[in-house]
């Protein structure tokens, strides 16, 4: 614990020392990096991609690019946060490969109201709770092809900000916007999947 | 004048409600329009709850990693 003299070398809190030693290619350093980072950076690349092969294989891409790229690193960004910006754009890439063509247009999840502000074509209230735990397989499903339907920018956001709980900022800045654009993108994108989960019987009656 | 929302009001700034990101003036307003509307209460809820079944559909976070990809990732720094 504190006070004690470690023979293995102290982890570096210092962003600017680590960065240091990461272009060095010190291998302690690379490998406390690696171990660290790599989980989230995985499951990052999993919320976009469904085929684990895929997922990995970006995440080393991902790796490979973020160390290439360390001597243009000039300290805009938490190392943490630029990795995870490498692992979303390489995901998001070879999704495009792939094309959605599960999508639909913003415009049609988004409320309609009348002109006197009241909300258009109400229907009842659903069949389960926020805080629902989704027992069955099924139910998972479901939601996940909801999810689907998302157009890819709003079910970016909502995968980065609502799912993966990133802060506002660091997402803002992954996905090269403004704080205000990706707030606006985000309430657009929990109503967006609100209606799509509205058409679902299960979750809604009386569809 | 009159203070009074519309739905349509208050649905476009739920994210601020729902973040608690007002002030304490528009919180009453939406608190006083919720207690006479409940489309916008069943709206609320489901507007909570979309995010949360999303999050519970896609459950299982960060766990290590495979120890062959750290190798994989390793082997192209030594
Ligand atoms: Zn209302």
């Amino acid at each position: 614990m504190s006070g004690v003299q470690d023979s293995a070398p102290t982890p570096m809190s210092d962003e600017s020392n680590l960065v240091r030693a990461l272009r060095a290619r010190d291998p302690a350093e690379t490998e406390r990096f690696v171990r660290s980072q790599s989980p989230r950076a995985l499951s990052l690349a999993r919320r976009f991609l469904r085929n684990e092969e895929d997922a990995r294989e970006v995440v080393q891409e991902a790796f490979l690019s973020f160390f290439r790229s360390l001597d243009e690193f000039r300290g805009q960004a938490a190392l943490s946060t630029w990795l995870h910006r490498i692992v979303v754009n390489s995901a998001l890439m070879r999704r495009r490969r792939a094309s959605n063509r599960l999508e639909r247009q913003i415009d049609d999840l988004l409320p309609k109201f009348d002109e006197t502000g009241h909300r258009l074509s109400v229907g009842p209230a659903w069949a389960i709770s926020a805080d629902e735990q989704l027992a069955t397989q099924e139910l998972r499903d479901i939601v996940r092809r909801r999810i689907e339907e998302l157009p890819e920018s709003y079910r970016i956001v909502l995968i980065l900000r609502d799912i993966e709980q990133l802060d506002s900022e660091v997402v803002a800045e992954m996905l090269e916007t403004t704080p205000n654009a990706l707030k606006t993108r985000l309430h657009r994108a929990r109503q967006a999947l609100r209606t799509l989960l509205e058409e679902e019987p299960s979750i809604c009656p009386r569809n | 004048m009159s203070s009074e929302l519309t739905c349509k009001e208050l649905i476009d700034f739920l994210d601020d409600y729902v973040a608690g990101a007002q002030t304490a003036q528009a919180r009453a307003a939406f608190e006083a329009h919720l207690s006479i509307c409940p489309e916008c209460v069943d709206y609320l809820a489901q507007y909570r709850a979309a995010p949360r079944l999303a999050r519970a559909a896609l459950d299982g976070g960060a766990h290590a990693a495979p120890e062959d990809l750290i190798q994989a990732i390793l082997k192209t720094r030594r």
